[in-house]
């Protein structure tokens, strides 16, 4: 069966598997919002080799996120050229300065300002990457509805997120199943037909798996229903485990690390490191 | 805040299970490195059918999934597609498809989609790519203007197809006639 690569839960024994999902969503959240704030290449770059430190813990192979790293390769790869392509003075403009290196053709110079800035951008989506992966391959999708809970969202969201990831499987099937009956009777999404003809022909796909998710959103209401599910305003979890004192440390080191990463950005009212001053 | 239903539950719950399928499966266009993205066709006919909270988990979820299993999270229009589905399902909040479908809700449909992909992929991500990304807004507003115009492109021919046959589907009240 034509499987789509899709990263998920990979069981190893180590430090970071150990965590709590609690202590893993908190430090994603963190993470990726200290990412986000700032611009400051120091703070980056400590991030990104803190990142590092944290993949090797968690025991997962280079080989088995192989194919995410590829995607995100082609993304950051085309994000950056079409920065450039739109405006290749942006560096100049924030940095305030320009050192022209050399130039491609007509308003297309390169200058050490805009490859630095083209190095902080990539650099702030780089840090976020290994986070975000092994935040995905060393939480056990079970865990995450009770982790979603304790950080006080509602259980009711806890538990559509875990619906989800619990269908996932079943609607992918299910596409394949359909797909593959509606290409033996002629039906083609490929890109041998006109684009307008093959919108048309994924309706012919679309329908039967929306018929037959709401016949499935019908059965498991149901089934929910008659066991009790939200009538009460609070819920207990089989996997809630309790917090650690690897996971407190943990909290708290990524605490620390947004507070230093607010203060070292906002400290000079620039969110830039700025080295052509 | 009123307490989500059971059903809302799920069908948020497989909305973005189907969101994210079909956020993996790619239609090729005409334009290289572009796809057809089906899944806000889905989004906007599970916002209509169950409302616009259900619109806006659908794509927070649904999106975040798709993100987090292949880079890492974009936010700034994880949050687009989120407000997309918040936006449809507000405006069609009190069109009931069960009633069977007509050119006037279908115009409905449409307006409300394409204002929700204008909104989210003309405003509030480029807006938020600056807040986040600091990126050349030239660039930002490009790249959302072409994305809200092939999604609501996509939404408007699949999920008003989708809608329609779906309407199809369900039983009338008073279908049935007494013979003479």
């Amino acid at each position: 069966m034509a499987r789509i690569a899709i990263l998920s839960y990979i069981k190893r024994d180590s430090l970071v598997h150990e965590l709590t999902g609690r202590t893993k969503l908190i430090f994603f959240i963190a993470w990726s919002v200290a990412a986000m704030v700032t611009y400051d290449t120091r703070v980056l770059i400590a991030m990104l080799l803190f990142s590092f430190v944290i993949f090797k813990t968690s025991r997962i192979k280079i080989r088995d996120i192989r194919f995410v790293l590829g995607l995100a390769a082609v993304f950051l790869l085309l994000n950056n050229l079409f920065v450039y392509l739109f405006s290749p003075e942006y560096g100049v403009e924030i940095y305030g300065s320009r050192t022209v290196l050399f130039t491609i053709a007509g308003p297309y110079t390169v200058t050490l300002q805009q490859l630095f800035y083209h190095f902080n951008m990539t650099l702030k989506v780089i840090c976020v990457v290994p986070v975000a992966l092994l935040f995905i391959a060393c939480t056990d999708p079970s865990e995450f509805a009770s982790s979603l809970a304790s950080i006080g969202i509602s259980y009711r969201v806890g538990y559509s997120v875990s619906l989800a990831l619990r269908y996932i499987p079943d609607v992918q099937r299910e596409y394949h199943n359909i797909s593959q009956a509606q290409q033996a009777r002629g039906i083609d999404l490929s890109g041998k037909d006109k684009l307008f003809t093959r919108m048309k022909n994924s309706v012919a796909i679309l329908l039967p798996l929306v018929l037959s998710s709401l016949n499935r959103i019908e059965t498991v209401s149901n089934a929910m229903e008659l066991r009790g599910f939200g009538r009460n305003r609070k819920r207990t979890w089989y996997n809630l485990r309790r917090m650690k004192r690897n996971d407190w440390i943990v909290a708290a080191f990524v605490l620390a690390i947004l507070i230093v990463d607010l203060l070292v950005t906002f400290w000079d009212k620039s969110r830039y490191y700025n080295p052509f001053l | 805040m009123k307490k989500l239903s059971v059903k809302s539950v799920v069908a948020i719950g497989i909305g973005a299970a189907l969101f994210f399928v079909l956020g993996k499966i790619s239609i090729p266009t005409p334009v290289p490195n572009t796809y057809v993205s089906l899944q806000y066709a889905i989004q906007a006919v599970m916002a209509v059918l169950f409302g616009p909270v259900a619109g806006l988990l659908i794509g927070l979820i649904g999106h975040t999934l798709i993100d987090a299993t292949s880079y890492g999270p974009w936010w700034s229009w994880i949050i687009a597609s989120a407000c997309a589905g918040l936006v449809i399902g507000l405006i069609t909040m009190k069109m009931d498809i069960s009633e069977g479908i007509d050119s006037k809700k279908i115009i409905r449909f449409n307006v409300a989609q394409a204002i929700a992909h204008l909104l989210a992929w003309g405003l509030i991500a480029p807006c938020l790519d600056i807040l986040i990304y600091n990126e050349p807004l030239e660039k930002l507003f490009a790249q959302g203007l072409t994305a809200g115009v092939a999604n609501i492109v996509t939404t408007g021919v699949v999920g008003t197809l989708l809608l329609v046959a779906y309407a199809k589907t369900v039983v009338k009240k008073g279908s049935l006639n007494k013979e003479d």
